[in-house]
């Protein structure tokens, strides 16, 4: 019997280490992929410039503009789906608490929402897009993305905000704060590390999403100044490149690819630490 | 179901005769309180007065109603959709069940001590200052009085000064214990409700918590909720005993004590030992 649990907790821990480990070399290898195929094309000059006439034939410039382009959308779409999200999961966690059914409903319908592929919203905004006489554009993009996003701001933020203890809210509450000002005041700075990991979270789908933007947002070697014009990004940029026959295209796909690694990095890490520096009074 | 009818018979009149014997200088009243969780009739028809500058220990086994009592106090019963309180709660002659006045000012009547520290997440500072500021004052000289004045009331003022602005999780959890304490009597409450503040703490730092209550007791009215016997006899000066959601027993800890008059009284303090 003895030796049997032994074997057992043997077998399993080989078998969870396998998982664990066969995930994070799968992970590491897609990014060293990336880096080694795209590295003799990424060059400042990828970074710093525009394509110019015959880019996509091997001629010169680089993919600013989907650079630009996509952060725009994702920082955009990322703005909206804060003002809407936040509210709504505070919402859900102060003023619905009393009424566990709503909550639970509401959750199921954001969840649903979460699943729905992103085709669905690429062609829902755009149907919208037409039926508000748009064109293609920056905004249309916004738009559309912020639609994607925003159940997973709500869904994330909220899992967080519904395992702060009830304790917390009484001893608000019972301070003579009114609902509200708990809400904002201790409930967000709770869930603040909840919150930044929902922004991590919908800005990386937001960026890293070609669907939703394919009809929306259009595509276009100039950068976007005004929110009506279209915009490129850098999803379809790498996809653009990747279908063309010509090899140094396909190197510069992969350059853009790592580009696209390296700025959702740099933000995922600027905002954990910034998650960290503000939550350190936070209840454990 | 004669002898029951008797029995509760006797009980009330008991629990009038007590009732007489408890200084008449009460500051919160309850009559005809009854909660229901559904079907589950949790507080049945509590009567009883909470005397002025004394502390008053709810006594009882777990889930016999005293700590839902207690939010009733404060009307943190409010966030509970499955409880359905009917009854009078009066402070100072306000009767908060039938209010129209706005909850939170009725709560700052209250200071709130639970089971175990729930620091806001912000310093320590802050902390106090949290409902110095719900109070509308924002002098920051005056605000800096009164942080120092209820760090100092109980006694963490010398083991924090220096660390005003850390985090409140620097400090162990009988500390943290305090700092909430501060924290409530800054907003200037009348009463202070207690629910089990010792049941998390190591005994050094409850007996820091109990001492504090016995000083306190002089500037505020003290509601405690406990199920250990031991600490209603140190710190009691009226024990209202309570079993399956009624009032059994209530009066001094002496005459109480002593002299149990029921059955789940003796029981109680048989397996409370």
């Amino acid at each position: 019997m003895n030796r049997r649990k032994i074997i057992e907790e043997k077998i399993f821990r080989i078998l969870s280490a396998i998982a664990t480990y066969s995930l994070i070399a799968t992970l590491a290898f897609i990014i060293i992929l990336i880096f080694i195929k795209g590295f003799h094309a990424l060059s400042w000059d990828m970074v710093l410039k525009a394509p110019k006439g015959g880019y996509y034939y091997g001629g010169e410039g680089g993919v600013l503009n989907a650079i630009v382009g996509s952060l725009y959308i994702s920082i955009g779409a990322t703005i909206i789906a804060t003002i809407i999200g936040v509210p709504a999961a505070l919402y859900i966690n102060v003023y619905l608490s009393r009424r566990k059914r709503m909550q639970n409903f509401i959750r199921y319908i954001l969840d649903a929402l979460w699943g729905v592929p992103s085709i669905v919203y690429g062609a829902f905004g755009f149907t919208l897009m037409l039926f508000l006489g748009m064109n293609a554009s920056l905004l249309a993009g916004i738009i559309t993305v912020s639609f994607l996003i925003i159940p997973i701001v709500v869904r994330t933020f909220d899992e967080v905000l519904c395992n702060i203890p009830k304790g917390l809210h009484e001893a608000t509450l019972a301070l003579g704060s009114t609902r509200t000002e708990m809400a904002f005041k201790i409930i967000f700075k709770q869930g603040f590390p909840g919150f930044i990991t929902a922004l991590l979270l919908a800005f990386g789908r937001g960026i890293g999403d070609a669907a939703s933007v394919l009809f929306t947002a259009g595509y276009t070697d100039l950068i976007p100044i005004h929110l009506d014009e279209p915009a490129a990004t850098l999803p379809l940029a790498i996809f653009f490149q990747l279908s063309s026959p010509i090899p140094e295209v396909r190197e510069r796909a992969f350059a853009a690819a790592a580009i696209l690694t390296i700025i959702i990095l740099v933000i995922s890490l600027t905002a954990r630490f910034l998650s960290k520096k503000y939550s350190i009074s936070n209840l454990k | 179901m004669y002898l029951l009818k008797e029995e509760m018979m006797t009980h009330n009149k008991m629990i009038n005769i007590v009732d007489t014997d408890i200084d008449t200088d009460s500051i919160l009243q309850i009559s005809n309180l009854n909660v229901y969780a559904g079907d589950h009739h949790i507080l049945k028809n509590v009567n009883l007065r909470i005397p002025k500058n004394k502390i008053t220990v709810l006594l009882g086994p777990s889930g016999c109603g005293k700590t839902t009592l207690l939010k009733c106090m404060n009307r943190l019963s409010d966030l509970y959709k499955e409880l359905d309180v009917s009854g009078h709660i009066y402070i100072e002659n306000d009767d908060i069940l039938n209010t129209y006045k706005n909850i939170p000012s009725i709560r700052q009547k209250m200071g709130l001590l639970s089971q175990r520290p729930y620091p806001l997440p912000m310093s320590i500072y802050k902390n106090v200052a949290y409902g110095l500021k719900l109070k509308g004052i924002r002098d920051k000289n005056l605000i800096d009085y009164n942080i120092e004045r209820h760090l100092k009331e109980v006694g963490l003022w010398d083991e924090v000064k220096d660390r005003l602005h850390n985090s409140p999780h620097s400090l162990s959890i009988g500390q943290q214990q305090r700092l909430c304490l501060a924290r409530g009597l800054a907003v200037k409450p009348r009463i202070i409700l207690a629910d089990e503040p010792t049941s998390a703490l190591d005994p050094i730092s409850s007996k820091i918590i109990e001492n504090l209550f016995k000083g306190l007791k002089k500037h505020y009215t003290i509601v405690l909720v406990t199920h250990v016997l031991r600490q209603a006899v140190r710190l009691a000066d009226n024990v209202i005993f309570m079993s399956h959601g009624e009032i059994i027993e209530q009066g001094s800890p002496e005459h109480l004590f002593k002299n149990p008059q029921t059955d789940k009284l003796k029981e109680y303090m048989v397996d409370g030992n």
